[in-house]
């Protein structure tokens, strides 16, 4: 049973890991995009750590509405109100449960990367962070490892692509060619995910 | 007009200036007396460009008068920002919209409807008729 302790240790994680790959994620992001996303979710994620330190939430689900809330104030960039729905949406799926299970969080993902795909307008294979979350959320029914997989191949696998949402849309073919930023990032949340569960 | 019951009007763009600006020439073409009361929420709070929950939420309040607060946005996530505000209640006051038109065409449409004390459907139709003017 995975516990708040899991959840507050899994958005640490991912705060060292945008904080690890922020040049990266930028670089990907200047290729296509306005080169902020690495700049944008280090901040983010420094929000949410620190409120997490100053009040830990006692639930898995508080946890991640905490988080979201930090990620829609403070990114500043379309990837504060994507990923801070994603967050809080699946935080409001688990509910005010104490402990859950890997396939509730695979159910609470799910329905965190539909409102995710709701509120972009986004669907898979328009180059966007859906291409790494939908497998991943998907294959988290499955394993952790096979979350992490899944997301790596889809954030690969928007390199020849041709963006249809959000800024790289506007580059048409240009878009062609490079790994999506939001792809990018979103693996490696799910990267930290794994990480944490070992 | 009534000020006490107008229209609030939010502007939130990636830029501070285009906000203050189109603001500027939204209230000088509404003219004649008072305006509605428009608010901006432009750029970052440092003041580079993007989009800020703080200053957008922030500004929904300085102008709701118990009217409704329309909000009008320009694009990415200047719109998915308040989108996601919106989804999460309680953030901005009760009875803001997202006003689905152009930022500068919506928003002087918006600020001249809401000026002549029109209810906040009214502001909304007016702003969305916008998108029906052709230039060509």
């Amino acid at each position: 049973m995975l516990g708040a302790e899991f959840f507050h240790r899994w958005m640490i994680a991912c705060g060292s890991a945008v904080d690890r790959e922020a040049d990266r994620l930028t670089e990907l992001d200047s290729a296509i995009g306005d080169a902020d996303h690495g700049i944008n979710m280090r901040r983010g994620f420094a929000a949410v750590t620190d409120a997490l330190e100053k009040e830990p939430p006692a639930t898995p689900g508080g946890v991640l509405m905490l988080a979201g809330r930090q990620l829609i104030s403070t990114v500043g960039g379309a990837s504060g109100p994507l990923y801070g729905t994603l967050l809080r949406r699946a935080g409001k799926a688990l509910g005010d449960a104490g402990e859950v299970t890997r396939e509730q969080l695979a159910e609470a993902l799910n329905a965190g990367v539909a409102a995710v795909a709701q509120l972009g307008g986004a669907a898979a294979g328009d180059k966007t962070m859906l291409d790494a979350l939908l497998p991943a959320a998907e294959a988290l029914g499955e394993s952790f490892t096979a979350a992490r997989e899944a997301a790596e191949a889809g954030a690969l696998a928007t390199v020849p692509l041709l963006a249809r949402k959000g800024r790289a849309s506007y580059l048409g073919e240009r878009s062609v060619g490079h790994e999506d930023p939001g792809a990018a990032s979103s693996s490696l949340l799910i990267a930290a995910l794994a990480e944490v569960a070992g | 007009m009534s000020a006490e019951k107008a229209v609030g009007i939010v502007l939130v763009s990636h830029s501070g200036q285009l906000a203050e600006a189109v603001a500027d020439m939204a209230r000088a073409l509404a003219g004649g007396g008072a305006t509605a009361p428009v608010a901006t929420a432009g750029g970052t709070p440092d003041g580079g460009f993007g989009t800020s929950a703080e200053l957008i939420a922030a500004a929904a309040h300085t102008v709701d008068r118990g009217a409704g607060v329309a909000v009008l946005a320009d694009l990415g996530s200047a719109v998915l920002t308040v989108k996601a505000l919106l989804a999460e209640g309680g953030e901005l006051p009760d009875g803001t919209r997202l006003v689905d038109a152009p930022f500068v065409e919506g928003t002087v449409a918006a600020v001249v409807t809401a000026s002549a004390g029109a209810d906040i459907d009214a502001v909304e139709a007016a702003a969305r008729e916008a998108y029906d003017y052709r230039k060509l």
